[in-house]
């Protein structure tokens, strides 16, 4: 790539670093938490992101990701006493990585369109499974649990307040950005935008495609049972809802809304999807989803990069 | 043998049951085809993966509920319906689909996705979220082994094999069925040859959308019509597309049967095992479409009627 300097790109990224952390400490709690949320649906997006954007495979499936991490997460925090922070984000991560495995084995032997739609069957796989267990996941109640604490147990910790769990879903969201950036950057993320800009040709140099798709989707994976993870922590509540359709359907909204193949984007699509879902659900009320529906498709035809489309190369340096 | 003498004894004592699941395989298995064989016409031809498909179905079946209540006519809803959600899915295909022609295929998987979040909301806020039912045309029944089995059921199986052969027929010997496959073989020169490739599209995806509309308006007898309806059914659909191969329309018809006996044959088999005398529910058969669709795609990922390419 080019020798330019990165300095304006980080100088940017570390003020809105700064803005994030002093957020909380000006909004009031209604925003403090609206802030959060996005962050944790931004990170969700980021990790279809790996998929759509960079590897060129439209995933429908990532509820089922996101809602294992988000059980995973519970199972841990109701089986442990006391409820342990670390153990949480372990068993998430484990649950959403033994779905990542079993839809990546079976939806990567298709492409394109027959990826995505059997993406979306299999998520309804685990909501179906979850749906019905209902000894274990409570059925269509869901499953309450208490919130652990912050930090290494028996050497130091504090309870999670706004502010704590604002900051911690702040360092973990950048955290992952940081590590799916380099990745991306990485020969490993050169193979996976080769795979989507000539797959055929990429196989013919000789990259085994299979396996990296494979790859590509277990890591998009665990990123999806991460914010499941900190979905779970936020708000001590696991639903089936969360295994539902409607959460995939959400992330490639938010990736179409930011612009994919940024990383940011995403993020910023999440951010302006909850905005709008925020405006229109005070005149539309629960039917919000007819105008957001009609913004969504209305960007689909006219502005396919998404709100940061115009960045891309930048944001990618 | 002795195995062998087993299996045939428990075939055998469930007869009846097994012969009862059989119709009933039948005729959801029919509905079934309606609604894929409208999603498989729409993908072979415009390269569209309809998500909407689901949404249209529902929205025929609730425009079926509209007419009735109006008219007292179950035909007339029936036709209706059709006719309307078939104009409806002309508008959609106008304004959101024919700026996309030639990008990619997946925008237009964007693109109906979003109008099923529109549909699916609209009829939320129209209908509300309480079930409707649509009264059955004929109440008659006739006596199958022990259960009173409505006429009904069998006229739809027989309505769904007859729209699907009109289409067949239709797209086989109609001036305008030739022009839809001659499209579907060579967009560029089909429109050399001077047909009109962009109504083309518009028209077969009004024929899908009234085909969904008419299999909602034939099964809202069966079920409860509420908003959400769509999406098991367009997962179902896709499901019998991708196993029957996609694009290829005998193929979703015969998959679409196959998927719909299997299923109703594991209710038999569900509600015989005990785990730990815990009987299993037989709700749990939803699966099987599943299951077809894993081992289909890990040995034949083509689809199941389609030669191996290559």
């Amino acid at each position: 790539m080019s020798k330019r300097s990165n300095t304006p790109y980080w100088v940017a990224f570390w003020i809105v670093i700064a803005a994030l952390i002093v957020a909380p400490l000006v909004l009031p709690e209604f925003w403090r938490r609206f802030l959060t949320e996005i962050l944790i649906w931004g990170l969700l997006a980021m990790s279809s992101d790996i998929l759509i954007g960079y590897t060129g495979m439209v995933s429908f499936g990532h509820s089922a990701f996101f809602g294992l991490g988000l059980y995973g997460a519970a199972a841990a925090l109701l089986t442990v006493k006391p409820p342990n922070l670390w153990l949480a984000i372990l068993y998430g991560l484990a649950g959403s990585a033994a779905a990542a495995l079993f839809v990546a084995y079976f939806a990567t032997r298709l492409r394109d369109i027959y990826f995505a739609i059997s993406t979306l069957i299999f998520s309804q796989i685990f909501y179906v499974i979850i749906f019905t267990l209902t000894e274990f996941t409570g059925g269509e109640n869901g499953l309450n649990f208490s919130r652990p604490q912050l930090g290494i147990p028996g050497i130091y910790t504090v309870p999670f307040t706004s502010e704590t769990l604002h900051w911690f879903v702040l360092a973990v969201v950048t955290a992952s950005y940081l590590i799916l950036r380099r990745i991306t950057q990485s020969p490993f993320g050169m193979v996976l935008q080769s795979i989507r800009e000539n797959e055929a040709r990429t196989r013919a140099i000789g990259y085994t495609v299979e396996r990296y798709k494979i790859v590509a989707v277990m890591l998009s994976g665990l990123f999806a049972g991460l914010s499941g993870v900190l979905y779970a922590i936020q708000n001590r509540f696991a639903a089936p809802d969360f295994v539902y359709f409607v959460i995939s359907g959400d992330a490639v909204i938010f990736n179409v809304m930011g612009g994919i193949g940024t990383l940011v984007g995403p993020i910023f699509g999440a951010a302006f999807f909850l905005l709008l879902r925020e405006v229109f659900s005070r005149f539309f009320t629960e039917f919000y989803l007819i105008p957001v529906g009609i913004i969504f498709i209305l960007m689909v035809i006219f502005l396919p990069q998404g709100l940061l489309g115009f960045a891309k190369r930048w944001l990618n340096r | 043998m002795d195995m062998l003498w087993h299996v045939w004894d428990a075939i055998a004592s469930h007869r009846d049951i097994i012969i009862i699941q059989t119709i009933n395989g039948i005729v959801t298995g029919m509905i079934l085809a309606l609604v894929a064989s409208g999603l498989t016409l729409i993908f072979g031809i415009m390269d569209v993966v309809n998500f909407a498909h689901g949404e249209l179905f529902m929205l025929g079946a609730y425009v079926g509920v509209v007419v009735l209540a109006t008219s007292g006519s179950f035909w007339l809803a029936l036709v209706l319906s059709t006719l309307i959600v078939g104009l409806i899915g002309a508008a959609l295909q106008i304004t959101t689909l024919r700026p996309l022609l030639g990008r990619d295929p997946l925008t237009t998987i964007l693109a109906t996705f979003g109008i099923s979040l529109v549909l699916q909301n609209y009829a939320l806020w129209q209908f509300g979220p309480v079930p409707r039912k649509i009264e059955e045309p004929i109440t008659g029944q006739f006596a199958l082994f022990y259960l009173q089995y409505p006429w009904y059921r069998l006229l739809i199986a027989a309505l769904s094999a007859a729209i699907i052969g009109g289409l067949y027929l239709f797209l086989k010997y109609g001036t305008y069925g030739i022009w839809i496959r001659a499209t579907t073989q060579d967009r560029v020169m089909a429109q050399a040859m001077g047909i009109p490739v962009p109504w083309v599209h518009t028209a077969v995806f009004a024929i899908g959308a009234g085909m969904a509309a008419a299999s909602g308006v034939l099964f809202g007898p069966l079920v409860g019509i509420n908003h959400a309806m769509g999406l098991d059914w367009v997962l179902k659909a896709f499901i019998v597309v991708v196993v029957g191969g996609m694009g290829n329309l005998g193929g979703s018809i015969a998959a679409a049967i196959l998927v719909s006996l299997l299923e109703a044959y594991a209710v038999i088999v569900i509600s015989e095992i005990n785990l730990g005398g815990q009987p299993l529910s037989p709700a749990l058969a939803i699966i099987v479409p599943f299951i077809v669709l894993i081992v289909t795609l890990l040995f034949r990922p083509t689809g199941l009627f389609v030669p191996t390419p290559k």
